[in-house]
C-alpha cells in the first residue's frame, strides 16, 4: 500500500520538478508512438477496409490470419525484428538496432493487425441497406467506398485507439529492439522495467501514472474532436 | 465526384508523415561507442558516473545496453555493439577463444556475498562456501537462483561445482527466478530464502530497507566469491562496421591511472564498491 501512495507522490514530483530523465523517456515514447501509429494507420485502414468491403477469393483466409495476429506476443515481435535488423541481419546495413525507428517498426507490426482487423470488422458489420441508400443517392465506385468508410469512421477511430493502447504499453519490443539506452531509446515502459528491476517500485508506479496520464490526454483530445465534428 | 465527402483524412495523413520524418532525422552527430554490459554496472550507478568522465577525456559518447552477461556476449557475437564490459571470466575466455572478441583486459573487481534470513534457519553463517551449499542442499533450505545465464548465475553454478554438488534444477527448494538481481533478492526475501548477490546490489537493497533488511550477509570474503570485471573489443575482423579506433581508446582509457582512480573513488551509500586491478 505504501508503494502506491509513494508512487503517486513521486509521480507528481517527477512531473512538477521537470526531471530531464523523465521528460526524455516521455519524449521517446511520444516519438515512437507517433511513428508507429502513423505507419499502422496509413497502411492498416486501407488494408482493413478492403478486407471488410471487397469480396474476393481468399478474403476469409486473410481475415483469419489478421485476426490471429492480434495475439502476436510482443517479445516474439521483438525477437523477429531484432533478427532482421541486427548488424548481421538482412537489414543490418540500415543500422536500425537500438534506435527509436527500430522500435517503431516492431510496434507497427504489432499495431497493423489491430487496425486492419477492427476496421474490417466495422465495415463488415455495416447495415446492408447503407450501400443501397448511398447508391440511391447516386454514389458508385470510389464514392460508394469512401461513403462506407465515412460511415464507419468512429469504429475506425476506436480501432486506432485500441492499437494506440497496445503500442504505448508494450515493453517487449522496446526492450529487445531499443535496448533501453538512456537519453536515447529509453521509453516510459522500459524505464518502468528498469526501475522495478532496481527495486525502485515507487518510481516505477510514478512512471506508470505518467503513461496513463498521456493516454487520458489522447482520449480526451478525441472526445473533443468528436464533439466539434458534431456527432449529431 | 458527386458526393463531396471524406477528403479530410488526406491532410491528416500528410501531417503524420511529416511528423514522422521530423522525428527520424536527428541523431546523426558526434562520435559514439556502443557497449553491452551487465545489469550490475548500470544498477549500481557506476556507468552514469563513468560515462561523463570518459566523454570528457576522449570526446566519445558512450552508450550502453545493460543486460545479463549471456545476452551481452550474444550482442557481441552479432556485431550489435563495439565493446563489452562483463564479469564472467570463464564465458569471456570461451568467447575470445571462439574468435568473437579480442584484447580482453581485466579492469576491476568486486565481490559476491551469500545472503539469507537474519535468523539463518540452515545455520550457514561463518561457514566456507562449499560447506554452506552442502548444508543448504541437505536441509532443503529455499535458495533463489538468478537462473538467467548472467554473470552472477554462472558464478553460482561454478560454486555448486566447487562444493562437489550437482547444480540443482528441479528440486522444490531451488527457485530459478529468471530475473535481475534486485528482483531475485526480493523473491528470496518473500520466501525467506538464501541467494547469492553482488555486493553492490546488496548495498542498494540494504539502503532501500532503511538499513534494516530481512536478508543479511551470512558469508563474505571467501576467495571463491571474487567477481572480476573485464573489458574487451568485439572482433573487428568479424564485424566490419565496428568502430575500432574508438573501441581501442575505450580499452586504453579503462586501464589508465586516471580511470582506475575514478573507479576506486566511486561509492554507493558511502561504501567503495569496485576495486581497480588493471594489469594485475
Amino acid at each position: 500500500m505504501d508503494y502506491l501512495l509513494e508512487g503517486l507522490h513521486t509521480a507528481l514530483l517527477l512531473l512538477v520538478s521537470g526531471q530531464p530523465e523523465t521528460w526524455s523517456a516521455v519524449w521517446a515514447t511520444v516519438q515512437v508512438t507517433l511513428m508507429s501509429m502513423a505507419a499502422s494507420l496509413t497502411l492498416g485502414i486501407p488494408l482493413g477496409f478492403v478486407l471488410g468491403y471487397a469480396s474476393f477469393p481468399g478474403r476469409k483466409t486473410l481475415r483469419l490470419i489478421s485476426d490471429t495476429l492480434l495475439a502476436f506476443p510482443t517479445v516474439l515481435i521483438g525477437l523477429l525484428v531484432y533478427a532482421l535488423i541486427c548488424r548481421r541481419g538482412p537489414f543490418g546495413d540500415y543500422e536500425l538496432l537500438f534506435t527509436l525507428t527500430g522500435i517503431a517498426i516492431g510496434q507497427t507490426v504489432l499495431a497493423l493487425p489491430i487496425v486492419a482487423s477492427l476496421t474490417a470488422q466495422a465495415v463488415e458489420s455495416q447495415d446492408a441497406r447503407l450501400r443501397q441508400t448511398l447508391r440511391t443517392l447516386g454514389a458508385d465506385g470510389l464514392d460508394l467506398a469512401l461513403g462506407c468508410l465515412h460511415e464507419a469512421r468512429f469504429s475506425v477511430i476506436l480501432a486506432g485507439l485500441n492499437a494506440f493502447g497496445r503500442v504505448v504499453t508494450e515493453v517487449g519490443i522496446s526492450m529487445m529492439v531499443g535496448g533501453n539506452i538512456k537519453w536515447d531509446t529509453r521509453t516510459i515502459t522500459t524505464a518502468i522495467t528498469l526501475e522495478t528491476g532496481k527495486g525502485e517500485f515507487a518510481v516505477g508506479i510514478a512512471l506508470g501514472l505518467i503513461l496513463l496520464l498521456m493516454a487520458f490526454g489522447v482520449n480526451l483530445g478525441l472526445v473533443l474532436v468528436k464533439r466539434k465534428a458534431g456527432v449529431r | 465526384m458527386r458526393t463531396p465527402r471524406t477528403a479530410r483524412p488526406v491532410p491528416v495523413v500528410l501531417a503524420l508523415l511529416a511528423l514522422t520524418i521530423l522525428v527520424v532525422l536527428p541523431a546523426l552527430a558526434e562520435e559514439t561507442l556502443m557497449m553491452a554490459t551487465t545489469t550490475s554496472t548500470q544498477d549500481s550507478g557506476l556507468l552514469e558516473y563513468i560515462a561523463p568522465l570518459f566523454k570528457k577525456d576522449t570526446g566519445i559518447e558512450l552508450k550502453w545496453v545493460s543486460v545479463g552477461t549471456g545476452k551481452a556476449l550474444e550482442h557481441g557475437k552479432n556485431c550489435d555493439v563495439d565493446v563489452l564490459l562483463v564479469h564472467a571470466p570463464g564465458a569471456e575466455k570461451e568467447f575470445v577463444a571462439a574468435g568473437h572478441g579480442v584484447d580482453r583486459r581485466q579492469v576491476m573487481y568486486n565481490d559476491y556475498v551469500l545472503i539469507g534470513p537474519a535468523k539463518d534457519p540452515a545455520g550457514i553463517k561463518g561457514k566456507t562456501v562449499p560447506e554452506a551449499l552442502k548444508e543448504l542442499a541437505v536441509k532443503k533450505a529455499v535458495f533463489v537462483s538468478r537462473g538467467d545465464e548472467s554473470g552472477t548465475h554462472k558464478q553460482e553454478q561454478a560454486l555448486w561445482k566447487v562444493a562437489d554438488l550437482p547444480v540443482p534444477d528441479k528440486e522444490a527448494w531451488y527457485v530459478q527466478a529468471g530475473q535481475g538481481m534486485m528482483a531475485t533478492i526480493a523473491i528470496a526475501s518473500e520466501r525467506t530464502g538464501y541467494t547469492l548477490t553482488d555486493r553492490g546490489t546488496f548495498i542498494k537493497y540494504e539502503a532501500q530497507n532503511k538499513g534494516n533488511p530481512p536478508l543479511v550477509i551470512l558469508i563474505e570474503g571467501d576467495k571463491t566469491l571474487l567477481n572480476q570485471y573485464s573489458v574487451m573489443m568485439v572482433n573487428p575482423d568479424k564485424c566490419p562496421k565496428l568502430k575500432k579506433a574508438g573501441a581501442l581508446t575505450f580499452l586504453d582509457w579503462w586501464v589508465s591511472p586516471r580511470a582506475q582512480r575514478a573507479v576506486a573513488d566511486f561509492t554507493l551509500e558511502g561504501k567503495q564498491l569496485f576495486f581497480p586491478n588493471a594489469g594485475k
